[in-house]
């Protein structure tokens, strides 16, 4: 009977010490708001860069549209850490020196834009060729008819498949710790073994909770949203 | 020019490294072996328990599912790792990785799956159990095959997705690739074993990615 | 009347690959005038009619149109699809914008006119093919008569010197052909020159200056309804009119 309620005790004692915790907030709420507004970042960096990477490719440039298609392919293939590390201790060698934290902004804003531009290019194919023909036969410029007809149904087809590929690569925003980022995950593990104790640790977990169940949610209402209106 | 050639591609250190990269590709060939066939499983079987009669397995799922695809798989690899010895246990690096890594891919796989069965039109269950097949083997050989058609892009996706993570590991040191390369690095001061580990990386999935293009196509013009 | 024809082409080629779909076609259409193409499947009269406004690019010949060769390398081609309007088998409305902002939307981008100055003349377009009381909805709240409707005044606003049509009624449900028809009609009597791919015999009858036949490629017999219809001079035109007679 003793030895239950002290393993409990124990338990609370090394993962919801609430002293600590109360230590460490101020620590982790800095670690929110460095996730947070890094991760805003490289939304707003990635989906443009990747938009317009599409738009260049649709103009069918032999040259541009190789390269566009060969930098889709690594930085997708690439896995992001490895290239988070090349930025981070290879540049130095040849005088740039990047901050962890400009390291991953910039890992993870090419990571999108190449997602982001292969989701867009196969929402731009995808539009039926009527649409084109159309917009073409009354003067429409290929550009004007990029602009004016095609590029918005292709967004609104490529809602979906977009959400879901950003918050999976603001989660990503997670790997900054390895090169010194000192987002949520960072914090929490420097609070975890300054103070011994995994309470930082939970309250980390906690925060990430917070920060994406309602980004989550926030998804899948833009999903049905958008596959409402294409009915 | 020199200094890129000398940086990022110096002969001497990958002659020098080579080895030590080769032992951490096998180490990342077994983990990728480890991890995704069980994840997908695992996915499966969430799915399946998705579909269950009951309210309360059903919730569990979603709830499962929802809690392990909100958590980057860093930080779940971490609190397990350096969280779960303060519960007294203690677990060898290899095994944390790949609870982590199980957790996280059973969401994500459980969700494309769940997807796919739900593309698959209650017609099909019952024109199946009215020929008088049962619950299960409806599942089995009527259901799957089309959930599994449906969402092959996504499927193909996501195990692309589940091989580049193998490279988190190398965060509690387990000597996968990109550990051994970082290893290399730090020992040399030179970031050419890096540039190794992404060309093989490179190698090894490249090929996927370019799959991974070829079935979305295909999938959006039958559409 | 001009005597020169508005629409002059001469020995078109056009190849997909080793098929060759035009073998050398020669045909004039004279300002005013409803030419109706007719033939079976395969005959190459659809692209013939995509050649007229380099839909598709031919691989020989030349198409002159208003005195302008608009298959020579330095033809503007944005500039010519203004004179030139378009009517497809499958409507091809813009799905996001409405009727009338379907039609206005080559006079904004294209002539560059005001927003209100668009809309007041998408919906004179709109009314002349019978639909002002839809402007503002959008194609998919429209039945398949309605969007060609829509379609062809897509195709006016920018007031063409000659539209064509690309089996504008074969994805009709038979009971909206005759408003579709009935726009095309009155289209003729207001003087648009019209060149019209179709399989609707009856209106080319009542309607149509010249029938042309097309077959494999070539232009087999061209005259006008009653001739090409009820008495043709070649046994292949003889053998296609008999058949669709049934």
């Amino acid at each position: 009977m003793n030895s239950e309620i002290t393993q409990w005790d124990r338990f609370l004692a090394s993962f919801f010490d609430l002293q600590i915790m109360r230590k460490y907030l101020p620590d982790i709420i800095d670690g929110f708001l460095l996730t947070c507004h890094l991760a805003i970042f490289i939304v707003i960096s990635g989906l443009a860069l990747g938009l317009l990477l599409a738009v260049i490719r649709a103009y069918e440039f032999w040259l541009t549209s190789w390269l566009i298609a060969v930098f889709a392919d690594v930085m997708r293939a690439l896995p992001p850490l490895v290239f988070i590390l090349l930025l981070y201790f290879g540049l130095p060698g040849v005088g740039l020196n990047l901050s962890g934290y400009a390291a991953t902004y910039v890992t993870l804003t090419l990571v999108l834009a190449a997602f982001s531009e292969e989701i867009f290019r196969a929402g731009i194919l995808a539009t039926p060729k009527g649409q084109w023909e159309a917009a073409r036969s009354t003067g429409l410029s290929f550009g004007q008819s990029l602009a004016y007809v095609i590029m918005p149904q292709a967004i609104r087809m490529t809602v979906p498949p977009l959400t879901n590929r950003t918050i999976a690569i603001a989660k990503n925003t997670a790997l900054g710790t390895v090169v010194g980022v000192g987002e949520i995950l960072n914090q929490a593990t420097t609070g975890q073994s300054f103070s011994g104790n995994a309470s930082p640790l939970v309250l980390g977990a906690m925060a990430y909770l917070i920060l994406f169940i309602p980004v989550v949610i926030f998804g899948r209402w833009v999903e049905t949203r958008f596959a409402w209106r294409r009915a | 020019m020199e200094f890129i050639l000398q940086n990022f591609f110096n002969w001497e250190i990958v002659t020098q490294a080579w080895p030590l990269l080769l032992r951490g590709f096998g180490m990342t060939l077994i983990l990728m072996a480890a991890v995704i066939p069980v994840g997908c499983m695992g996915g499966l079987a969430v799915a399946l328990l998705g579909q269950s009669r009951y309210r309360a397995v059903r919730w569990l799922t979603i709830i499962y599912v929802d809690f392990f695809r909100a958590f980057p798989p860093l930080v779940l690899l971490i609190f397990i790792f350096a969280g779960l010895p303060f519960a007294g246990i203690d677990l060898p690096a290899i095994v944390s990785v790949c609870l982590a890594f199980l957790l996280n891919t059973s969401a994500y796989y459980g969700e494309v799956f769940r997807a796919g069965i739900e593309s698959v039109g209650s017609g099909q269950s019952q024109a199946a159990r009215s020929t008088g097949l049962n619950g299960f083997q409806t599942k089995l050989y009527v259901v799957l095959p089309q959930a599994i058609r449906n969402v092959l892009p996504d499927l193909v996706s996501n195990t692309l997705e589940v091989a580049k993570l193998t490279s988190l590991a190398s965060v509690v040191a387990l000597p996968e690739l990109l550990y051994s390369a970082d290893m290399a690095r730090s020992v040399t001061f030179n970031a050419t074993p890096i540039v190794m580990a992404a060309v093989l990386y490179l190698a090894l999935l490249w090929p996927l990615v370019r799959l991974l293009s070829r079935i979305e196509h295909r999938s959006m013009s039958s559409r | 009347m001009s005597d020169l024809p508005i629409l002059d082409v001469q020995g078109l080629h056009k190849s997909y690959g080793k098929l060759e779909v035009l073998k050398g076609v020669d045909l004039s259409v004279r300002e005013r005038e409803l030419v109706f193409i007719i033939g079976p499947s395969g005959s190459g009269k659809s692209t013939l009619l995509r050649c007229c406004n380099r839909l598709e690019e031919s691989n020989g010949g030349a198409v002159i149109f208003d005195g302008v060769d608009i298959t020579a390398k330095s033809a503007n081609i944005n500039a010519i699809r203004q004179k030139i309007g378009m009517v497809f088998q499958s409507f091809n409305l813009y799905p996001h914008m409405s009727a009338e902002g379907n039609v206005a939307l080559a006079l904004r981008k294209v002539l560059k006119r005001p927003k209100a100055e668009a809309i007041e003349r998408a919906r004179k377009a709109l009314h002349r093919v019978g639909l002002s009381d839809k402007a503002e909805n959008y194609p998919n709240q429209l039945s398949g008569g309605q969007q060609q409707r829509v379609a062809i005044a897509r195709a006016l606003a920018l007031e063409p010197k000659m539209v064509l049509f690309d089996e504008p009624t074969s994805a009709l449900d038979p009971e909206l052909v005759g408003s579709v028809l009935e726009v095309m009609r009155g289209l003729r009597e207001s003087g648009m020159t019209m060149l019209v791919v179709s399989h609707e015999m009856r209106f080319a009858r009542e309607a149509a200056d010249r029938v042309v036949f097309m077959d494999e490629g070539h232009i087999v017999e061209e005259g006008p309804p009653d001739q090409v219809f009820g008495d043709p001079k070649m046994p292949r035109t003889r053998d296609f009119v008999s058949r669709i007679n049934h």
